[in-house]
């Protein structure tokens, strides 16, 4: 019997965007508690992302660390680990950048000064990333847990050198150092101050980039093996635990690279607690992604809309406050996450 | 000497555990049935907020009690229904709770008191003294006893062991993991009262402040056994009052100790027996498999 005539990518959309649907149905459901109509939250979410220059540069600025962690999560998926420590490998690449304000504070040339922050958020979120990689390669701790609690000791270990080691001495906020204006990375005159310029172009060539080196290189090659198989890859000789390792540190390095989003587009210093839970939004971009690199793309900007266009929530209605973001993506989540309610079980 | 010992450290450490201990027990239940569960900072959350404002509707810390259990447990519904029903993925959907149930509280507190930081304070005279304490104690001795010692407790073990045997006896795996999942949301959600009804007298913005992972780590460092997670959630416990007793304390030079390396050592320690330093920790066989 062939009844199905849709392939299985197709399927995986369809059921994405279904599942993402049911979620904000369900989210802007819940207004009706508040004596709100739904369609009222919809037009302030829409209008408040895309309204203005400025409004829609919030959006990609805060689309644009989610495209990262979108990655980090996909990327080692496919080699079957389950990334759950973005948020703190982002920590940590932000910590990174951050300190190449008291390294290097004399770099003349922009060009060096941004590689040289480049390469210091992704080691630096690499490294967090490797960990949890490598315990699983070498002593197979299961890398759920261990993200987890990595992500538990970045938030100590950055408040630590953002307190005592690299701190502001001039400023009574917990944050570090200004970075010399030769690390600051320019914005678009026409999004009003909104803080993202061409990097946002850089990041999108890079999930393009990541796209084609998963399938036309041996590197993707073996990680989809060991995704697929661990054992049937084992026989071909493909390591699963450089695989694993690589991947992650490749995760973590991505990831890492929000710092340079954060710290050289906006801040231009570590500020704790300045992720608005993008490692964890990350899980979920993926997910609706279903594991497609590109698809990371409109996914990471769905959760952007959803995560600027809350922040008007407070001010355009009197009793819905931007909370509501989170409670639609726990439930976009579920959503997309309930196999069961898009397939029929196949006995 | 011994009596402030007891007030001064026994007391405290017993305090802050309590939480931990709830989470990290229903956890267990959760986890020993085959059912992975990373949605307990969520549970502790939710039970937090609904035992706080249930406290002060009824003037009846008891009934507070009683109701932040089963907001956790109404929320572990939700979980259940979409894990063991609709078979999504454990961990995926774990995670989504925990940002469901961050919104939830605030949402709602804005609705009635039109604040979206902290409800409004318990009045003293219907404040815990210790009550939490005994209770907590008494959940931990009838959680050793069920779990070792009832058919019910064996049964839920097979559940995450030996699905296979557990069917072929005749028995259910799909209501016995129910039946983990919805012991996880209960206690985790009595813990989350436990933090908002005893250890403080209100309900405050994001108070689980990742309480649920703490708990997670003590099931882990416990390797799934009941009095080895509850030692663990004493471990994690002395690290908190450690923290709290040195909170701007001067030892050596002018500066406070920081108190970020001590905040650390519970999921420093995890990592470390994760790696298999200090013995290994092995998770239940079938946990997270899905049952058909």
């Amino acid at each position: 019997m062939k009844a199905i005539t849709m392939n299985a990518s197709m399927r995986a959309l369809v059921k994405s965007i279904l599942g993402a649907m049911l979620g904000l149905f369900l989210g802007l459901m819940i207004c009706w508690f508040t004596g709100e109509s739904p369609i009222k939250i919809l037009k302030i979410l829409f209008q408040s992302a895309f309204g203005s220059g400025y409004d829609f540069g919030m959006t990609l600025f805060y689309t644009a660390p989610l495209l990262l962690t979108g990655l980090a999560v996909a990327i080692p998926f496919k080699s079957g680990l389950f990334n759950i420590g973005a948020e703190g490998q982002l920590t940590m690449g932000a910590l990174a950048a951050s300190a190449v304000a008291v390294v290097a504070p004399n770099v003349q040339s922009p060009v060096l000064a941004i590689a040289l922050a480049v390469v210091f958020a992704f080691v630096g979120g690499g490294i967090w990333g490797a960990i949890p990689g490598f315990l699983k390669a070498k002593r197979g701790s299961h890398e759920v847990i261990t993200t987890i609690m990595l992500n538990f000791i970045a938030a100590g270990v950055s408040a630590y050198f953002t307190l005592y080691v690299l701190k502001d001495p001039n400023s009574a906020q917990a944050e570090t150092l200004l970075l010399p204006s030769v690390y600051h990375l320019k914005a678009f005159e026409c999004f009003n101050g909104a803080p993202m310029g061409p990097l946002i172009f850089w990041l999108l060539a890079l999930v393009v980039f990541l796209y084609f080196w998963m399938w036309h290189s041996v590197w993707g090659y073996e990680l989809k093996a060991v995704g697929e198989n661990e054992k049937a890859a084992g026989v071909y000789g493909i390591s699963k635990q450089k695989i694993w390792m690589s991947s992650m540190f490749l995760a973590g390095g991505v990831a890492g690279l929000v710092g340079i989003i954060e710290v050289l587009g906006n801040s231009h210093r570590f500020k704790i607690g300045f992720s608005a839970d993008y490692g964890f939004v990350g899980i979920a971009v993926a997910l609706v992604a279903r594991g497609n690199i590109l698809g990371i793309i409109p996914s990471a900007l769905l959760f952007g809309i959803l995560q600027k266009g809350a922040g008007s929530l407070d001010l355009e209605t009197d009793k819905v406050t931007r909370d509501l973001s989170y409670i639609i993506q726990g439930l976009i989540i579920l959503g997309v996450a309930a196999e069961g309610l898009w397939t029929r079980k196949r006995k | 000497m011994i009596d402030s010992f007891i007030q001064s450290w026994l007391l405290p450490v017993m305090r802050v555990s309590t939480p931990l201990i709830f989470a990290a027990l229903g956890g267990m239940w959760c986890e020993r049935s085959g059912v992975i569960q990373i949605g307990l900072e969520g549970f502790i959350l939710i039970g937090s907020f609904f035992g706080a404002i249930s406290t002060l509707y009824f003037s009846n810390p008891y009934l507070g009690f009683l109701f932040a259990g089963i907001a956790g447990m109404v929320l572990s519904v939700l979980y259940g229904v979409v894990v063991l029903h609709y078979r999504a993925n454990q961990i995926v959907a774990g995670t989504a709770l925990n940002l469901f149930a961050m919104g939830i509280p605030p949402f709602l507190s804005k609705i009635w008191y039109d604040s979206t930081g902290s409800t409004p304070p318990i009045p003293t005279e219907s404040q815990f003294k210790i009550a939490p304490l005994f209770i907590m104690l008494m959940i931990v001795a009838l959680t050793h006893i069920v779990f070792y010692y009832s058919r019910f407790g064996l049964r839920l073990r097979f559940a995450g062991e030996h699905p296979k045997a557990l069917e072929s006896a005749g028995v259910s795996i799909k209501t016995k993991r129910w039946q983990g999942v919805l012991m996880s949301g209960f206690l985790a959600g009595l813990g989350g009262g436990t933090l908002s009804i005893y250890l403080s007298s209100s309900f405050i913005r994001n108070m689980s402040a990742g309480r649920g992972f703490i708990a997670l780590a003590a099931v882990i460092l416990g390797k799934w056994k009941p009095i080895p997670t509850v030692l663990a959630c004493l471990l994690f416990g002395v690290t908190e009052a450690i923290q709290i007793r040195l909170q701007g304390v001067v030892i050596w030079g002018t500066e406070p100790v920081p108190v970020q390396w001590i905040q650390i050592l519970p999921y420093l320690i995890t990592m470390i027996v994760l790696a298999g330093a200090v013995g290994r920790s092995y998770a239940p066989k079938s946990l997270g498999q899905v049952a058909e």
